[in-house]
């Protein structure tokens, strides 16, 4: 039937869990615009043949015109929500991808987050005007509670520098009780864990 | 402990009223940008100052003896305002990234006195991800539809806020005469406003009042 091989796409992106991101289709979206193709080519053979007087084929156009239009808006439909996808991972895990993600980028999406992240960080070093030195919209995602919390680290990080000057060795399985906002970051990067 | 005291007495004497001020014209916008299912107009002017005055706060603390409970208490202070000047710039942006054709078709049929939405840092950010949401669509599938379906039509692909969703307020000036249409067949009804009441409404009825502060999100 017309159109399936496109909802199936979309149905294999709605599967996958929130947060995660199946590989890229390319084979299917391959096979969807293949069947555009051969559906407009015949499209198109009948509307000359009407032109040239033969009656009762206008609806098999319209039918075909019609899964074309369906394919198209699934075709986008599936590229929109991945790339959706794509953003909500800035925002969680920084600019760089962890690898296992990128493996299944295809290359435009890799170029699409790329000049994402760079019109996001000319914008966020704009806040606060030439003087204000702009301001990280990725920290802070959580109200603070209070300024120092209990960590401990989940792997050896080596030395860290406290804003006040003071190193610390981030050891593993040890904690260390600080300040919120410098070991923020950290934390997002899986190498701190936040005891409550 | 002195050296903070002094600071702040001569600094922010005749300031200290508009920095609390401003501090609460901060909290309300981003409450109501943050309920409000539509992008309200931007606050540029005063992000820029609270930005400013954030600034300064650090440099105030800097100075100040290090272990002093003070200095706890106003870091504590600065994180809280941080948050929400970036929650609030979030909330925006992802406002901006989500109806991004909406509004740069709304940007484009603006008149020349007519402010925008958004600022001109946000504009740009917006135009960026619109174009680059078409190139990658583009490059994967567009560009290998038959010739009738090549373009991405914008306005019929375009997601717009809802402006029937119901929102919480709170009155702040007494309103008179607010026209709201009932879902029943008895036509409009007009309704007063009572300063300092709350109501649950559709928001298309009252956005206008958000614009000029007569009501507020809550």
């Amino acid at each position: 039937m017309y159109g399936e091989k496109a909802v199936e796409l979309i149905r294999q992106l709605h599967r996958s869990p929130d947060g995660s991101l199946p590989p890229f289709n390319e084979d299917g979206i391959r096979q969807v615009l293949e069947e555009m193709r051969v559906l407009f080519e015949q499209n198109q053979a009948d509307v000359n043949k009407t032109v040239d007087g033969a009656p009762g084929l206008f609806p098999g156009v319209q039918l075909r015109h019609a899964a074309l239009e369906r394919n198209k808006r699934c075709l986008l439909a599936y590229m929109c929500n991945r790339m959706e996808r794509l953003r909500t991972m800035r925002w969680e895990f920084g600019s760089v991808l962890p690898p296992d993600i990128k493996y299944n980028l295809s290359e435009q999406e890799i170029q699409w987050f790329s000049r994402y992240n760079k019109s996001l960080a000319t914008y966020m070093r704009s806040i606060g005007g030439p003087s204000g030195g702009g301001l990280d919209l990725t920290q802070d995602l959580k109200p603070p509670k209070s300024l120092y919390i209990e960590v401990r680290c989940l792997m050896d990080h080596g030395e860290f520098e406290t804003e006040d000057g003071t190193i610390l060795l981030l050891k593993k399985d040890s904690q260390h009780f600080l300040q919120r906002s410098q070991c923020e970051h950290l934390i997002r990067q899986g190498v701190l864990e936040h005891i409550l | 402990m002195d050296d903070l005291d002094i600071e702040e007495a001569s600094d922010e004497e005749v300031e200290q009223m508009t920095a609390a001020e401003a501090l609460a014209m901060v909290e309300k916008a981003w409450l109501n940008e943050k309920f409000s299912p539509e992008l309200l107009p931007h606050k540029q002017d005063l992000v820029d100052v609270m930005l400013d005055q954030l600034n300064d706060m650090e440099k105030n603390i800097s100075r100040a003896k290090k272990g002093d409970l003070k200095v706890s208490i106003h870091k504590m202070e600065i994180d809280r305002i941080r948050y929400v000047l970036a929650s609030f710039l979030r909330i925006r942006l992802e406002k901006i990234e989500k109806f991004v054709h909406h509004l740069l078709e709304e940007e484009a049929q603006l008149g020349e006195d007519v402010p925008s939405r958004m600022s001109p840092e946000e504009l740009q950010h917006a135009k960026n991800f619109a174009a680059n949401m078409e190139t990658l669509f583009n490059d994967v599938v567009l560009r290998h539809m038959p010739r009738n379906l090549k373009k991405l039509e914008g306005s019929k692909v375009a997601v717009g806020p809802y402006q029937d969703s119901y929102v919480f307020l709170q009155v702040q000036e007494q309103v008179d005469q607010v026209m709201v249409d009932t879902a029943g067949d008895q036509g409009d009804e007009a309704i007063d406003l009572e300063k300092g009441s709350q109501h649950i409404m559709r928001y298309r009825v009252v956005a206008p009042l958000i614009t000029n502060d007569a009501v507020t999100l809550i």
